[in-house]
């Protein structure tokens, strides 16, 4: 019943937030251009040219019909036609959503895998030369520009060193689409020389986009671990001779990961946009790819299609960390 | 004049915050001596290309780029275009969200949810993707990425002051002024304020860290000012195509880009130890 009451309750915000973003996306594609038409007809057109033109996208009409009809539009999948590909962009959209995905979730798997461990061994050595090299760590994940380190990684390990491919998904045409995730999809087909080709291209991408990450997850689980040491209960375990390591790793760790999940939110919203200009540079056939090629190719339709889908996947994301973190701490369902 | 001088014991003390703020004071002197400190600063604007792609020597501490200008000379010029971006963008956020937040979070009526909302749902975006369509819809100039920013990053502001105001309007000084006939304005600037700036400046400090990064992913991307600029995102990504010869080219634009950074954050980090005791227990260490 309480996960229940939460859940309608952040649907509620879900779908203000959705038309929000659709309002703003409608503002600087519509609005922000001092004349759309002028710049596609070109210098040399008639006036009944540009007319003609004016009714064919609409623009004739007043503006809070256009946004109707651009929200109407939306809502049925029409994001419009991209100049890049010809293709709807919702198709090119949607072909693209799983690669970045995809990395994102590996990215994110890492760096909890490392993340986590890392933080409590911080917290629980603390002010020791283990936290001090940590916080080296931790520091740069957060200064470095994400694009520059994807490149460090590629000059250094598949430029000079040869032990990972310098860009792309997969060699060839990668396994029959099944999820879009070629992960899952070429171990379903059971074939392994694609799944530890695809596994070879994703390590720098999936570094590059998880340091960062790792770096804030360190963070956050060192400061849960340094808060939730010095409660009663953990006197009281190491009182009844349950062993450090014991009461560290089952009981202080559940505790501390509380404050880490609440930071996912912000940790995949990073993510997201570092995966932007990451793709660009691994050649990685993604969402943020597509957008770096719709800027060269000032495809102003597709880039806010880019927008809107990125928008959406953040919000979800959100969601999910407000419900998760709603049921792993009763306190925040009051 | 007390304050200032307490918090600059404190800093002082605060081996990282120091670092930090050594970073950020090298920085101001580089991007205002530029033309002092570069061992070519006409290569800015001039190119030589019998001198392109030359590694690290005594002449070109940096090497040379594709157009045989001095990369370390360049590298000093587009501080200058860094520290621009990054202060103008986050002044005018400044000034759009604090106002913004005061008066959502002095009045309790329709136009204060409304405006918290509409910051919410910028906040909702990642802010670089809708930086991206705007700077890709105005065109690639330095005007428009610090438009493109603050029309980003003002929400940040406008919740954090919004937050700190409502709860400073439980704090008894503030309820005896407004008691006492003080007009909004006089409780919201002379009171409430004061009695945020710490938030605010620990906040604006670690924002500048995050908003240089944006910038220069908005250079890399070709969102920036355009060629010759030698904005540090872009340099990057002009570098791209001579890996792995030319490492140096890349390399010493990524390693300012992170130094600067680095020393905002530090320093923020700082500062919120000094000013937000609050804060401290689990930030410390």
């Amino acid at each position: 019943m309480r996960a229940l009451v939460l859940l309608v309750n952040r649907m509620m915000w879900f779908v203000p937030t959705l038309l929000g973003l659709l309002v703003i996306t409608f503002t600087i594609s519509h609005i922000i251009p001092a004349d759309p038409i002028a710049f596609i007809a070109g210098d040399n057109a008639t006036a009944e040219q540009i007319a003609a033109l004016k009714a064919k996208f609409g623009v004739d009409q007043p503006v809070h019909i256009q946004l109707w009809n651009y929200i109407i539009g939306v809502a049925q999948g029409d994001f419009g036609v991209s100049l890049y590909t010809q293709r709807p962009i919702v198709d090119d959209l949607s072909a693209r959503l799983p690669a970045t995905l995809e990395l994102a979730f590996v990215a994110i798997l890492l760096s909890a895998v490392i993340g986590i461990p890392l933080g409590v061994l911080a917290a629980v050595n603390r002010n020791s030369w283990i936290d001090h090299v940590l916080r080296v760590f931790t520091v740069s994940g957060l200064a470095i520009a994400a694009f520059w380190l994807a490149i460090l990684f590629q000059l250094l390990f598949a430029m000079e060193l040869g032990w990972t491919p310098l860009q792309g998904r997969v060699d060839g045409w990668g396994p029959d689409v099944i999820t879009g995730f070629f992960l899952i999809d070429s171990a379903v087909a059971g074939d392994w020389d694609i799944f530890w080709d695809v596994v070879a291209h994703m390590v720098l991408p999936a570094v590059t986009l998880g340091f960062p990450a790792m770096a804030t997850v360190m963070r956050f689980t060192r400061a849960g671990v340094l808060d939730a040491i010095n409660s009663n209960y953990v006197d009281y375990q190491q009182a009844m001779g349950v062993p450090r390591r014991v009461v560290i790793w089952r009981f202080v760790l559940r505790n501390a990961l509380i404050g880490t999940v609440t930071q996912l939110g912000l940790i995949f919203g990073n993510l997201i946009a570092n995966a932007v200009v990451v793709e660009a540079v691994f050649d990685w056939p993604g969402l943020g790819l597509y957008a770096v090629n719709s800027i060269l190719q000032s495809d102003y339709n597709a880039i806010m299609g880019f927008t809107l889908v990125m928008g959406t996947v953040f919000i979800v994301a959100n969601l999910l960390v407000d419900i998760t973190h709603g049921l792993i701490d009763p306190r925040e369902a009051r | 004049m007390e304050n200032v001088r307490f918090l600059l014991r404190k800093l002082a003390a605060d081996r990282t915050a120091a670092l930090g703020a050594f970073i950020i004071m090298a920085l101001i002197v580089v991007a205002i001596a530029a033309p002092v400190l570069s061992t070519h600063p006409e290569d800015v604007s001039e190119f030589n290309p019998p001198e392109r792609l030359q590694g690290p020597s005594l002449d070109h501490f940096f090497g040379t780029d594709r157009m045989g200008s001095d990369v370390y000379s360049r590298l000093l010029f587009g501080a200058r275009i860094t520290i621009a971006i990054a202060v103008i963008a986050i002044g005018v956020s400044v000034l759009i969200g604090v106002p913004v937040g005061l008066i959502a979070g002095y009045y309790r009526n329709w136009i204060s949810d409304a405006l918290m909302r509409v910051s919410d749902i910028f906040l909702a975006v990642p802010q670089i993707v809708l930086a991206i369509a705007i700077a890709q819809t105005l065109g690639p100039s330095i005007e428009n990425v610090i438009l493109a920013l603050s029309a980003t990053y003002w929400p940040f502001w406008a919740r954090l002051v919004y937050a700190e105001t409502r709860s400073a309007l439980n704090e008894t000084y503030v309820e005896a002024s407004i008691a006492l006939g003080a007009s909004p304005w006089r409780v919201m600037l002379l009171h409430v304020l004061p009695n945020i700036s710490s938030s605010l400046i620990v906040r604006t400090t670690i924002g500048m860290g995050g908003t240089i990064l944006t910038a220069a992913a908005l250079g890399f991307l070709g969102l920036g000012p355009p060629a010759p600029s030698p904005e540090w995102g872009r340099t990057i990504a002009e570098s791209r195509e001579f890996l792995p010869e030319a490492w140096w080219y890349a390399t010493a634009p990524g390693l300012a880009i992170f130094l600067v950074v680095m020393g905002f954050n530090l320093l923020g980090d700082g500062l919120r130890d000094i000013l937000d005791p609050r804060t401290r227990r689990s930030t410390d260490g």
